[in-house]
């Protein structure tokens, strides 16, 4: 993973994008943004912490300093499983989870998304046949995925997929809702 | 009292094991699960790293169609087995009544379609239902075959019990122990049983997530856990579709079964191992723990 930010990379005044900050708070998630005491309880909990380029507690210092591009380019936010560590501990009742969610979209949306590693693209790829079907199928999704990132991972993965068919877990009937149609118009309407 | 049930997509793929046992023995306690009509998938962390209103309107369909298909005027309990499935749909019950920018949006959406949400559904990890509303004393009132002795490891995973639930510890959650525990087994005491095991980083990111579930593995290992219990497909999948990843990168660690709550209730039911899915497994589970199971035959501890 990439190196941690330190002195060498110190930013200039112009980097900074102070309106960042009041954006990301009002997105679900932001909601006690500048309640954060930086005490690091949220890194400390975090499991993926020690493979993530900024811990959660640097990412909220740099949204509230509006150093946009440096969080929304972050492994960080694509490397959070959504345990919930760091949003239970949190003394200052921050939604460190769900802010998570909200910084994924803006890089989605800004097309800043590190290209680096496949979850971007899984996240696409996942909501694309959601739209499509109102069901995912776990062997397509993941086949979707290799293909669109690395399709070498699917030679790798072959033997587990044979297994799973063995054991009678796995099949590639793509199951739908009643009307797919219904259900998009519904996505649409709140888009 | 009636029970709707969402299984989610992975309960009907990977984790076909969990609702073959899960119904099993649901319908050994009287407590029937009634699947819900034409749900939907729930969105998972996956459809929120794309779009909010989107995300919350695609959960919030499955709350609409609970409360239409309840016979009930009040609370519709809806039972949900997955862990990332029960943290999504609760997840919207929050933001539906946290966030009025989001239900604004939402359920007039839901509205158009002839889909009402009236804040009326308690989602229900099948573990709070067995818990709070069958009790362990029913529980153990089915054991046919006691399965004393037997050392078992509670995995609990993060989405069971946070952020949102409130019928267990966020850390130290009990109720699958206790559930255990009124079989007969012993489960063992460790303090990762809420541990991340990666989630729907596995199939992505190996490395990182093959090393989460060897930290959580070995522990139960070396507590003399003889089954790792889970109560998530995805949880359940990562811990044991990982082992011979693990085992290459570390040769002294020795495999360990992984296995539903309900398929080891299922076993104390003296249920046929078939109609618990074992045979899907990739690591069996001790022959001590089958031998026998559903004849009538007695538990044995190896
Ligand atoms: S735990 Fe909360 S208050 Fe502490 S650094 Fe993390 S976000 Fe800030
Ligand atoms: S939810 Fe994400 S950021 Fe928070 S502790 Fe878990 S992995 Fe870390
Ligand atoms: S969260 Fe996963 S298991 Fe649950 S419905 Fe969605 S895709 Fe299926
Ligand atoms: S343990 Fe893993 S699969 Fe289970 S709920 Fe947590 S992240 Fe999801």
């Amino acid at each position: 993973m990439t190196e941690r930010l330190n002195r060498h990379d110190a930013r200039r005044q112009a980097d900074f994008d102070l309106n960042f900050g009041k954006e990301v708070a009002e997105a679900p998630g932001g909601e006690n943004l500048y309640e954060c005491i930086q005490c690091g309880a949220c890194s400390g909990a975090c499991p993926m912490s020690a493979y993530m380029d900024h811990t959660p507690r640097e990412i909220i210092g740099m949204i509230r300093s509006g150093m946009k591009e440096d969080v929304l380019r972050s492994e960080t936010v694509w490397l959070c499983a959504s345990c919930y560590s760091c949003t239970v501990i949190c003394p200052r009742q921050i939604k460190i989870t769900d802010l998570m969610y909200s910084l994924r979209q803006r890089a989605l949306k800004d097309n800043t998304y590190p290209k680096r590693i496949p979850l971007p693209v899984m996240a696409r790829d996942f909501y694309k046949m959601v739209h499509r079907h109102g069901r995912t199928n776990e062997g397509r999704l993941m086949t979707n995925v290799y293909l669109h990132t690395n399709p070498f991972d699917l030679i790798r993965q072959t033997p587990l997929a044979l297994k799973l068919w063995r054991h009678g877990r796995m099949h590639l009937r793509q199951e739908s809702v009643e009307k797919p149609s219904e259900l998009r118009d519904l996505m649409q309407s709140v888009k | 009292m009636d029970y709707l049930y969402y299984p989610g997509c992975s309960i009907k793929e990977s984790g076909i094991a969990y609702e073959e046992s899960l119904t099993a023995i649901m319908d050994v306690l009287n407590t029937p699960l009634q699947e819900l009509e034409d749900w939907n998938c729930c969105g998972a962390t996956t459809c929120i790293s794309v779009e909010s209103d989107e995300a919350i309107a695609l959960a919030s369909r499955n709350l609409a169609l609970a409360e239409k298909q309840s016979n009930s005027k009040g609370t519709v309990d809806l039972v949900t087995p997955c862990n990332a499935c029960y943290l999504t749909l609760m997840r919207a019950t929050h933001y539906l009544s946290e966030r009025q920018d989001i239900a604004g949006k939402v359920l007039p959406a839901l509205d158009k379609q002839g889909l009402h949400c009236d804040n009326r559904v308690r989602i229900r990890h099948p573990l709070d239902v067995l818990v709070n509303d069958v009790g362990v004393k029913a529980i153990s009132d089915h054991v046919r075959r006691k399965l004393t002795g037997l050392k078992v490891a509670c995995y609990y995973g993060c989405q069971m019990v946070r952020p949102y639930a409130t019928f267990d510890d966020p850390h130290r959650p009990t109720s699958m122990d206790q559930v255990m525990k009124a079989l007969g087994a012993q489960t063992i005491d460790w303090s990762l049983k809420t541990k991340c095991c990666g989630a729907a980083l596995g199939s992505l990111l190996p490395d990182i997530v093959e090393q989460l579930c060897h930290d959580i593995l070995r522990e139960a290992e070396k507590r003399g856990a003889e089954v790792v219990v889970t109560g998530c497909p995805l949880c359940h999948f990562n811990l044991e579709s990982n082992q011979s990843a693990i085992r290459k990168r570390h040769p002294d660690f020795k495999t360990i079964p992984v296995a539903y709550f309900s398929q080891i209730m299922g076993l104390g039911f003296d249920l046929p191992p078939k109609k618990l899915g074992i045979q899907r497994l990739f690591i069996p589970l001790p022959a001590s723990l089958t031998a026998g199971a559903g004849k009538g035959g007695e538990y044995v501890t190896a």
